[in-house]
């Protein structure tokens, strides 16, 4: 009998991923279409970001996809000017949070001058090609 | 509660390659400590080893040490917390203790960095954050609290300099700590001028890896009596706290909530408050880090950071002496023996016996131990 097909799409996570394997693979899938998805519990209606399987106030009930639409309240970032083992290439970059109001998302600045980035600027959360084939998300201004 | 006291402490000296292995490394904090505390191997009910893995390659390495300074047939524990994690050994020692079911228990933290290159290290602290979700962009441990900078600097509107007096203030001390892994003194201008690491931290604003170890006894107040103990120092309050490990999951980044969490709990069960802290030590893995320990420990108001090291309150001779054995920004910070080295100069302080460090006449003095960026907090009071 053969192997079942093991759903990896999640290693196609930014430049490079440390989890391959997940119940949120969708995630991938959304940013395959353009989309950056968080999950919600059907629940009691509590948003995630980054999407989870399982809302921990509702053991059991499920969680649906919904998009990051609109834009977001930069919270804080940093410009970085070493990299971990992996990253070099993408010096430098910038990583900040983007507050949405019920959630919050972590990421990378775009192309976006570093001197123009200040905190409590509107901006908006794009899906990114990165060089390798894999993907991520950046925060845009809005 | 029943009473627990720290009647022995011991570290090694912190060194950027340390030419031994682990079992050796922690033996020189074993050994001091023992020492320290007048205990024969018998003395000792359990232990309590802490560490960070993926350092090296030694897995479980509990057994190893317990081996090596022959502590055998003890039961021992492996704690981790990452940079915390020998003060969340220090907590579950106190409960052993305190539950009755052992009257000592060893506290052994080590970290043996060198091991791998600066940059491997940093690729490893980047993954104490969430790994599925942030180390995908990217992220270390610097940048992380250069966000927490940016915040705190634009939300109260402080300064580089603000950060760089931090800097200033460890270097003092760290050239006569005996023990310190960088033992020069830092100019103001010197700290400004230096290169970017994450903005806005630069070079002196950052701790650098070292490879150390420390260890902390704790007893019972009837064991540290048996044994004749001259100078206990008292475990009187021990707050404990974690959040979220994402940073998308925080409500803000210019404080720690983790630590105002823990600092609650610890003050609550001391009975105490912040202005009775005599002499403190707190995580200064990098400058913004001990500025915002100020605000979360209550030394001062939320904003009010930058004014308590512009008048030098946290100098030796200030109405709150911090990290004056030079903080992990002049010791080097390896990480599992990072709080019971902070313990150790508490400990020391109340006894007295800090030598040119000393602050006059402390009565109570504060551990404040924070394990990755915010997401384990420790804060422990002592007296003596």
């Amino acid at each position: 009998m053969p192997k079942p097909e093991m759903d990896t799409r999640f290693s196609k996570f930014g430049t490079v991923s440390f989890t391959a394997v997940t119940k949120v693979n969708d995630f991938i899938g959304y940013l395959e279409e353009g989309k950056v998805a968080g999950t919600q519990c059907t629940k009691c209606g509590q948003k995630f970001f980054p999407p989870r399987s399982d809302c921990f106030a509702c053991p059991g009930e499920p969680v649906e996809w919904f998009e990051v639409q609109g834009t977001g309240k930069l919270m804080t970032f940093s410009e970085l000017m070493y990299a971990p083992i992996g990253f070099g290439e993408d010096l430098p970059y910038a990583i900040a949070v983007l507050d949405y109001g019920d959630f919050k998302v972590f990421g990378r600045i775009g192309e976006v001058p570093f001197e123009e980035v200040k905190i409590g600027m509107e901006m908006v959360t794009k899906v990114n090609q990165l060089p390798n084939g894999n993907l991520n998300y950046v925060f845009e201004k809005a | 509660m029943p009473k627990v006291a720290v009647i022995g402490v011991g570290q090694s000296a912190f060194v950027r390659g340390y030419p031994g292995s682990i079992r050796e490394l922690a033996f020189e904090a074993y050994a001091e400590a023992m020492a320290d505390a007048g205990a024969q191997n018998s003395d000792i009910g359990a232990t309590v080893i802490c560490s960070s893995p993926e350092y090296d390659k030694q897995r479980s390495p509990a057994g190893v040490i317990a081996e090596y300074c022959g502590l055998n047939p003890q039961p021992t524990f492996y704690v981790e917390t990452l940079c915390s994690s020998s003060s969340t050994g220090l907590k579950l020692a106190y409960s052993l203790v305190a539950s009755g079911l052992h009257d000592s228990v060893m506290v052994l933290g080590f970290q043996k960095m060198s091991e791998i290159t600066s940059a491997e290290s940093q690729e490893r602290m980047g993954r104490g954050a969430d790994i599925q979700f942030e180390s995908p962009f990217g992220t270390m441990m610097p940048a992380y609290y250069a966000m927490h900078a940016k915040a705190y600097l634009d939300h109260f509107g402080a300064s580089e300099e603000d950060l760089a007096r931090i800097r200033v203030k460890a270097a003092t001390y760290g050239q006569i700590n005996a023990k310190a892994v960088y033992r020069k003194g830092v100019e103001l201008e010197q700290c400004l001028s230096a290169d970017p690491v994450s903005k806005p931290l630069k070079v002196f604003d950052c701790c650098a890896n070292a490879d150390g170890s420390s260890c902390v006894i704790v007893a019972s107040e009837e064991r540290a009596k048996a044994m004749g103990i001259t100078k206990p120092v008292w475990i009187l309050g021990i707050g404990a706290a974690s959040m979220p490990i994402n940073m998308s999951c925080r409500d803000k980044f210019h404080g720690l909530a983790v630590a105002e969490e823990a600092a609650k709990q610890a003050y609550a069960m001391a009975g105490l408050g912040p202005k009775d802290i005599n002499v403190a030590e707190v995580h200064d893995c990098f400058t913004i880090a001990e500025m915002m320990a100020y605000e979360n420990l209550g030394f001062a108001e939320p904003g009010q950071g930058p004014e308590l090291i512009r008048a030098k309150e946290t100098y030796k001779e200030g109405s709150i002496p911090v990290n004056v054995d030079g903080g992990l920004l002049s010791k080097g910070h390896p990480i599992g023996a990072t709080g019971g080295s902070q313990v150790r100069t508490i400990v020391l302080q109340l006894r007295d016996q800090a030598g040119d460090m000393q602050v006059k006449d402390p009565q109570f003095g504060l551990v404040h131990n924070i394990g990755g960026v915010g997401l384990y907090g420790n804060v422990t009071i002592f007296g003596r």
